[in-house]
């Protein structure tokens, strides 16, 4: 039925929506992806993968999305001469400029909702499952809501 | 506020329909924790501001008499790059001061309740089974970072555990990211977010202080010359009351920005400093630190700016999960909790603090300059519509 919805309401919908659609069905169990501190206070997330999705999706995919998560994340938090750049003049215009103009960190965000919604499309859906932006979270961890799985035969 | 209008009709009445204002319900309305929120949640702060006035106050005050009593004389006498450096540099203050109070510190938002579940699922798997009678074990979780073991605590209160350097205020009763200390002077606490534009506002008020102060003497030695030294102070009465300010105000923020300045270059926090976690016994190193003194005030100015992980004006939907209240923590708040004197070091939650938390007094260390809070006096709830979290929602 979820594939179904999907093909169906896809075209016209707003993704948001699409989500909305999709706690309306049952929510089998939630997972979730906790920080990985080994380098640091940076934002990464761990890569090992998760005894609850061993039926929906296979192990490669699942890591692959995390490290392009991950460093998407290094990428924002970048120490280099950009972020040395922005910073100065940000200082320079007593910090005012940030009220017209977007920072980095927040630009590398809308690239990894970007990235969340097209993985959410071709590969998590079709699967049962959704990932939750980890901002909605607070950073913490990367939600992913399983649920019921209704189709016959394998979920892939 | 924002509003969204729509139309109800009214099959009674010959007008066919009338246009009705419904109120938009903003997160920050139903975010836990004891901050006060402006401007529809664009603004955020701790609950007791008094002291932020009084620093405002001050400010402003001391600044307005130098520009009305010095400045004068000393644009004309001397130079007019004089005031208006002065201007410069206290519009500079003034907007790092209310970047620093107003802005979200790093506070982390609570687990909802699946995440709290999902947690304690696995501290249970991991604890095992307790004796009966027996104290459970500490919630502690290792990680290695920099290869030093660093010790993850669990917040009873948010229901998390704390990422490495975060810290639980008690006075706003958040978990602050890279937790600082809890600042009264801004009326905000200082935290990954707003650390930067703290260490500016001391800087610069410092600069501040040095500038009013040395130009009032300036001031009163170029005017004793023309005419004698009575004669100065009973023609600009200003001067003696800015020279007392600033020689108070000099010794502590500038001994202040000298000790921010000495964290930084160490890539430490006054909260890490206090409680003596990298002082180097049993071989603790501070792991975040890049060894370098460069690094280390290139990553703590200069680093990326982090946004706000507490979505503050987002609009609640039915969908929207609350962060459910903890009943017996939250019921009429004591007197002692709204008087404390302003406590640098963070009451860390254990599961025995949250039940007698009522009873116990906050048993913080005080710093002997730091005044008294007073409890919120009536203007403070005009700063606009706070949260209370008591109300059925």
């Amino acid at each position: 039925m979820i594939h179904i919805l999907h093909r169906f309401f896809f075209p016209f919908l707003q993704t948001h929506s699409l989500q909305d659609l999709r706690q309306q069905a049952p929510v089998a169990a939630k997972v979730f992806v906790q920080r990985d501190y080994t380098s640091g206070t940076i934002c990464q997330f761990q890569t090992k993968f998760p005894a609850a999705l061993e039926t929906r999706i296979d192990k490669q995919q699942f890591e692959d999305t995390i490290r392009k998560l991950n460093s998407l994340y290094a990428e924002a938090e970048k120490l280099g001469g950009r972020s040395y750049l922005e910073g100065c003049l940000a200082c320079l215009t007593a910090y005012t400029i940030f009220l017209c103009m977007e920072t980095h960190y927040e630009k590398v965000l809308k690239k990894i909702a970007n990235y969340i919604q097209d993985q959410n499309d071709k590969i998590y859906a079709p699967r049962g499952l959704l990932l939750i932006d980890p901002i909605e979270r607070g950073l913490r961890v990367v939600e992913i809501t399983v649920f019921e799985d209704r189709s016959t035969g394998p979920g892939r | 506020m924002y509003n969204i209008w729509h139309i109800r009709s009214v099959p009674d009445i010959n007008m066919s329909a009338v246009m009705v204002p419904k109120k938009v319900t903003r997160k920050w309305e139903k975010l836990p924790g004891k901050n006060t929120f402006c401007c529809d949640g664009r603004v955020m702060m701790a609950r007791q501001k008094g002291v932020f006035y009084l620093t405002l106050f001050l400010i402003i005050g001391t600044c307005s008499l130098f520009f009305a009593f010095e400045c004068p004389y000393l644009g004309v006498h001397l130079s007019p790059a004089i005031p208006v450096f002065a201007v410069v540099l206290f519009l500079f203050v003034m907007a790092v001061l209310l970047r620093t109070s107003f802005s979200d510190p790093g506070v982390l938002p609570r687990a909802l309740p699946d995440e709290a579940a999902f947690i304690e699922m696995e501290i249970e798997a991991a604890i095992g089974s307790v004796p009966a009678g027996q104290r459970p074990p500490p919630r502690i979780r290792n990680v290695q970072i920099n290869n030093q073991i660093v010790k993850l605590k669990y917040c009873y209160t948010c229901k998390i555990f704390r990422p490495p350097r975060a810290s639980h205020c008690s006075i706003c009763d958040n978990c602050v990211d890279r937790f600082d200390h809890h600042c009264p002077w801004v009326g905000n606490c200082v935290g990954k977010r707003n650390y930067r534009y703290f260490y500016l506002f001391t800087l610069s008020l410092s600069l501040l202080t040095v500038y009013i102060f040395t130009f009032d003497i300036v001031h009163v030695v170029l005017r004793s010359l023309e005419s004698d030294f009575v004669t100065t102070i009973k023609e600009t009465p200003g001067t003696v009351l800015e020279v007392l300010i600033c020689f108070f105000t000099l010794w502590s923020v500038v001994g202040l920005t000298g000790f921010h300045t000495y964290l930084i270059t160490l890539n430490q926090t006054t909260n890490e400093d206090i409680k003596g976690s990298w002082t180097g016994k049993n071989r603790v190193q501070n792991p975040y630190s890049h060894r370098n003194v460069i690094k280390n005030c290139c990553e703590v100015l200069c680093g990326p700016a982090y946004p706000s992980v507490l979505d503050r004006r987002g609009v609640m939907t039915e969908e929207t999960p609350a962060v459910p209240q903890e009943p017996e923590a939250k019921s009429a708040p004591p007197p002692q909790t709204t008087r404390t004197t302003a406590p640098l070091i963070p009451n860390e939650h254990t599961p025995d603090d949250t039940k007698t938390k009522l009873a116990a007094a906050p048993e913080e260390e005080e710093k002997p300059h730091l005044p008294q809070d007073t409890p919120l006096p009536p203007l403070d709830t005009s700063a606009g519509p706070r949260p209370d979290p008591q109300s059925p929602q």
